[in-house]
């Protein structure tokens, strides 16, 4: 039984149809890679998966059970972690704090009013850091730290609720080509050791192919293509729309 | 010299950003200003502007000291930035957002028209009436240099023109910039994708935590295998 | 049939002027993100300045009367573009709600500067010449001039419309409503578009002030009355959509003029449920669009709640200290003097629980106090409770109700969350104030005396300071306990707390809960010690007084709104007993407080002073600005 199994997926902006009809399965373990030209459907497909946008039709089935149209925070509680574009942190709070958080949520303790939370899940949240290489940094601001070492807090986050699937948008996007490198091996060791699927998109070729396992091109709201990195490449189509000469 | 930058500093809050920071930048040249996310490419662009108010340091367009300048004074006295994310008008149309850019003809400066414009870019050309939010990221990416020209500047700063844009767009772009340059516009471009300033960069500056690091063609930048390791990873 | 043509007509008359504010009060939302509170001084000033020239306007010419009219708008945009050049190009940049209590400073100004140069009694202006007279409608007689009047509504509108399609300017203001700092780096004049179109936002209220001229009297009080419907307008109409506030004001208008027919009793909460029910289908009001991403709270939150450190730990201790042998010293004057601070000290921490821990802005936050006040009074007054037992009431009482107003106002945010919460209070205090037969209406209710043990001045002091002590203690606690780090993610990134499961809608509204039941106990405090309550207690300078308070202190930290009640409370002591314009000094001293100490009093400590003190933590970076 396929970890992510989608089929259909609609979605419509006044008129204009943004994903028309997108099929493809995610197996546990697996990183697959969604790309295609600005426009073409990508991040509308990624906030339906995870539950910020509303399908107009189609069904998303995960781990053997239907989340279509369920809220982001639903779709959380069933094991979908999940980063942005541009990360998504808690400004205000320590490296530690931003963990600390996904765990009170994770464990349900953030309906209580004591005792003071710098006490809960220590070891588990600098666990979560170690495994992103953060936790030298636990007691920095998140407002003061460098872009790549926020995208590591964020998926550090992203890990806190034991996720059997990832969505990352755009990963590397912003960060300088050494680090991408590093971020993405960084995320398919965790991918491979905690048989987690991995499902992100990516304008950067060179991380796409050195990593997924497979890819699909997806334009305007349709896959055009779906295989390996050679076959993808080597697809006349996909070069016409996206990768150029 | 079209722009000379000299020493300059820049802060956000109490952060120091930028520690005197030099360059220039001549008439139908192009200089890529390369650099790791975070090292204060954007800002530098920013700070030139006037648009990051605590900065200290001399900043001369043209022959004239804008430093201390308001931003609107700066862009009127012929300096066009490009911003990071576009900032384009999405309730507007294409044409009124180019009208937005429109500033009078300066002396001994090429003139923009929104004809010229929409040669330049044909696909804008078909989207003209339409409300700029409803065009592709493309069109987009397009429509904001052309506003930006609209301004007729004598400098052009381009904030990662190529971010986020299908390969095809990219060489659009490439041979716009390089039309710029042919009619003697001063080009500053901060890149992080190192085959589009290639392809349209003269020299090449570096920057990492605000300090320049490197200073040279780009051919001795990527020969120098220490420099481009240090600073850009590639 | 006749009767509902004419109800209809009224209704459409009394909208043209609520348009025109609201319309200008929009336009300026949209190019400049201000929210301008004085927009209903502005109104106010129409009419009295429309007032002064109609006279010697009407001798000196035939025509005159229809130039006064103009004439005080005109005078209205000329104070308008002396207020945009001298205070509101200088706080641009400030976060949105300092601009918002700037702006209310200038309410209180004017306020004073009214009754100083108008007297406080109420001023009838002349009839409309020519329009003197009814035009017979269906059979009924129907004012002309309102005729006229309906048919203004439309025209400005219109005007509007062109004004922004056709023209080079208008385009200029609909780019810069999107994306101001893009309008400036093209080359625009920002300072020039803002000046223009907040004088023609204070033109269109000057105007819809001056045109009421004929038809009611001017008073002093039209400046509030005029800004809280305007509110509703706005954002049942969609902040910054000029078509949504004609939409909305005729909507209101009508509504009001049938509601005024059938149940004259709560005509106005009748407002206040239609915005209610449009917020619920649609937040961003009838034509509303979403606000381009705000920039205005960034730096807002830069700060971290941090614990306090040991020194300033032995600081508070002595305090206490002080506090508690207080009574040894202090006469009764100074020790009810004292128990006024802590309690609003109390009401204040709620508004920060709210307002600098989960970033939404309560611009109403008087509803929970007076809620506290009145539940407190009713239960001892109605109920026969003693003071033990009618004191759980109030926070009772205040905390349902901010379950149901938390429940509307969670699913805004920003100027929109704060401009509902300042109508919610609104409708609570317009219920206390209609209905009469329990709440005594303007009279109040009296006889709300503490209990035998605690009637002495000193005996009520300890009781305040225990109460008033232990829940900001308390309130402190919940910020560092798991509920308050979820209130921060939600304030911090909604996307990201979304993400990690949280249940932000239920989140916030227990904030909403907490923040309320602490303002209520500060309200029932407040009773026992009054012995009475009033609408006063529910009324908008109280929720003014609030935010004061807070931002005095500095929102960024938890001992401000401590200090900040302690010295604006003082300072209020101080200037009543002093001055009757004590309004004209207090918006003075909001005005500089924004303007010079955005921080507030403790954070200007923790930035400037602190640090000269202490050796700096480690992210805090040495180096400093030019």
């Amino acid at each position: 039984m396929s970890l992510l199994s989608v089929r259909g997926l609609r979605k419509s902006f006044g008129g204009i149809e943004a994903v028309a009809g997108v099929d493809f399965d995610l197996e546990p373990g697996e990183l697959l890679a969604l790309i295609g030209p600005n426009g073409a459907g990508k991040s509308t497909c990624f906030n339906m998966l995870n539950g910020q946008l509303r399908p107009d039709g189609g069904s998303i089935a995960f781990d053997g059970q239907p989340i279509t149209g369920l809220p982001p925070r639903v779709v959380w509680r069933r094991g979908v972690g999940r980063t942005f574009q541009v990360t998504a942190t808690f400004l205000s709070m320590t490296v530690l704090q931003n963990v600390q958080t996904a765990l009170l949520s994770f464990h349900g303790r953030l309906r209580s009013f004591r005792p003071w939370s710098s006490r809960l899940y220590l070891d588990e949240a600098f666990a979560l850091l170690e495994l992103v290489g953060m936790a030298e940094q636990g007691d920095r601001l998140c407002s003061v730290l460098a872009y790549g070492d926020l995208k590591r807090v964020e998926l550090a986050i992203a890990l806190a609720n034991a996720p059997k699937l990832l969505l990352m948008d755009e990963p590397t996007a912003g960060m300088a080509p050494a680090e991408r490198i590093e971020l993405m091996r960084l995320a398919s060791e965790i991918a491979h050791e905690r048989r987690i699927g991995i499902l992100f998109t990516e304008h950067d070729m060179d991380v796409v192919f050195a990593h997924a396992a497979r890819v699909m091109v997806l334009d305007r709201g349709r896959l055009i293509a779906v295989g390996t990195p050679r076959q993808v490449r080597g697809d006349a189509q996909v070069r016409a729309v996206y990768l150029g000469s | 010299m079209k722009l000379e930058v000299h020493k300059l500093d820049a802060f956000y809050g109490r952060a120091q950003i930028l520690f005197g920071v030099t360059l220039k930048v001549a008439a139908g040249e192009a200089l890529a200003l390369l650099g790791r996310n975070g090292a204060g490419k954007s800002t530098m662009l920013r700070a030139i502007l006037g648009l990051v108010a605590a900065r200290r340091g001399r900043v001369v367009l043209d022959g004239r000291d804008i430093s201390g300048m308001a931003t609107g004074r700066i862009v009127r006295r012929g300096l066009g930035w490009v911003p990071e994310d576009r900032r384009i008008f999405t309730d507007l149309s294409v044409e009124e957002n180019l009208e937005i850019g429109r500033q009078p003809p300066r002396a001994g400066v090429p003139h923009w028209t929104v004809e010229r414009l929409f040669s330049l870019f044909p696909n804008l050309a078909e989207v003209r009436r339409r409300p700029a939010g409803q065009i592709s990221g493309g069109e987009q990416q397009m429509l904001t240099i052309s506003r930006t020209l609209m301004g007729n500047p004598c400098v052009i700063m381009l904030d990662e023109p190529s971010e986020g844009l299908a390969p095809l767009i990219v060489e659009r772009m490439a041979v716009a910039v390089t039309e710029m340059k042919r009619e003697g516009l001063g080009v500053l471009l901060a890149e992080q994708n190192l085959t589009f300033s290639r392809a349209v960069s003269d020299r090449a500056t570096i920057i990492e935590k605000g300090r320049i690091r490197f200073e040279g063609t780009l051919e001795c930048l990527l020969a120098d295998e220490a420099v481009a390791r240090a600073y850009l990873a590639v | 049939m006749d009767f509902l043509v004419i109800q209809f007509l009224n209704g459409l008359a009394s909208a043209s002027a609520l348009f025109l504010v609201a319309c200008g009060l929009s336009i300026i939302f949209g190019v400049m993100r201000i929210v301008n509170f004085a927009h209903g001084s502005f109104y106010m000033l129409g009419a009295y300045i429309a007032y002064t020239l109609a006279g010697p306007l009407m001798d000196w010419m035939p025509g005159g009367f229809w130039l006064a009219l103009p004439l005080a708008a005109l005078a209205v945009a000329m104070i308008g573009a002396l207020v945009e050049i001298t205070l509101l190009r200088r706080i641009y940049r400030s976060p949105e709600l300092f601009q918002l209590l700037a702006t209310f400073g200038i309410v209180l100004i004017v306020q004073d500067l009214v009754l100083i140069l108008w007297g406080p009694q109420d001023r009838l202006g002349p009839r409309a010449p020519g329009l003197e007279g009814a035009v017979n409608i269906l059979g009924s007689p129907f004012p002309a001039y309102d005729l006229l009047l309906i048919g203004l509504g439309p025209l400005v509108l219109l005007g509007l419309t062109l004004l922004f399609r056709r023209t080079r300017w208008g385009v200029r203001v609909r780019a810069a409503t999107q994306d101001r700092e893009m309008v400036e780096a093209l080359g625009i004049r920002q300072d020039r578009l803002f000046t223009a179109v907040f004088i023609l936002g204070a033109f269109l209220a000057g105007l819809g002030g001056a045109v009421q001229l004929p038809r009611a009297a001017v008073h002093h009080a039209m400046d509030l009355e005029i800004i809280v419907e305007t509110f509703v307008v706005v954002v049942v109409g969609g902040l910054g959509s000029v078509a949504g506030a004609y939409l909305a004001a005729v909507l209101l208008g009508v509504l009001n003029a049938f509601g005024i027919v059938v149940f004259p009793q709560i005509s106005l909460v009748l407002a206040f449920l239609v915005m209610a029910v449009v917020l619920v289908v649609r937040p961003l009001g009838l034509l509303g669009r979403p606000e381009a991403a705000s920039r205005s709270t960034t730096g807002l939150w830069d700060t971290p709640i941090r614990p306090m450190a040991r020194g300033r730990r032995d600081i508070v201790f002595v305090l206490a200290l002080v506090l508690a042998v207080l009574p040894v010293f202090a006469g009764s004057y100074l020790l009810t003097v004292f128990s006024e601070v802590m309690i609003f000290a109390l009401f204040a921490c709620s508004l920060h629980f709210l307002m600098g821990v989960g970033g939404m802005g309560s611009f109403g936050h008087a509803a929970y106090f007076g809620l506290g006040a009145y539940g407190a009074a009713l239960a001892m007054t109605q109920l026969g409770l003693p003071m033990e037992a009618a004191a759980f009431a109030g926070p009772v009482l205040a905390a349902a109700g901010a379950l149901v107003f938390g429940w509307f106002c969670v699913r805004l945010t920003g100027v929109y969350l704060a401009m509902l919460t300042l109508a919610f209070a609104q409708i609570t205090w317009a219920i206390a104030f209609q209905w009469d037969s329990v709440t005594g209406g303007d009279n109040g209710i009296l006889g709300v005396w503490p209990s035998a043990w605690a009637t002495s001045a000193a005996a009520f002091y300890y009781l305040t300071l225990l109460v008033a002590g232990g829940g900001i203690l308390l309130l402190r606690q919940f910020v560092f306990a798991p509920f308050g780090m979820g209130l921060r993610a939600c304030r911090d990134s909604p996307l990201r707390a979304d993400a990690i499961g949280i249940d932000r809608a239920a989140h916030q509204r227990l904030a909403f809960v907490v923040a309320g039941a602490f303002a209520g106990i500060a309200g029932s405090l407040y009773a026992f010690l009054k012995g009475s309550v009033f609408p006063d207690v529910l009324a908008i300078p109280l929720s003014v007084d609030g935010l004061v308070m807070v931002l005095l202190g500095g929102l960024q930290t938890l001992t401000g709104p401590v200090v900040g009640a302690a010295v604006y409370k003082v300072m209020r002591v101080f200037l009543a007993s002093w001055t009757d314009y004590w309004r004209l000094i207090i918006g003075i001293v909001i005005i500089a407080l924004v303007v010079a100490f955005p921080r507030g009093i403790v954070g200007y400590i923790q930035q400037r002073i602190a640090p000269l003190l202490d050796r700096p933590e480690g992210d805090q970076p040495k180096a400093g600005p030019p």
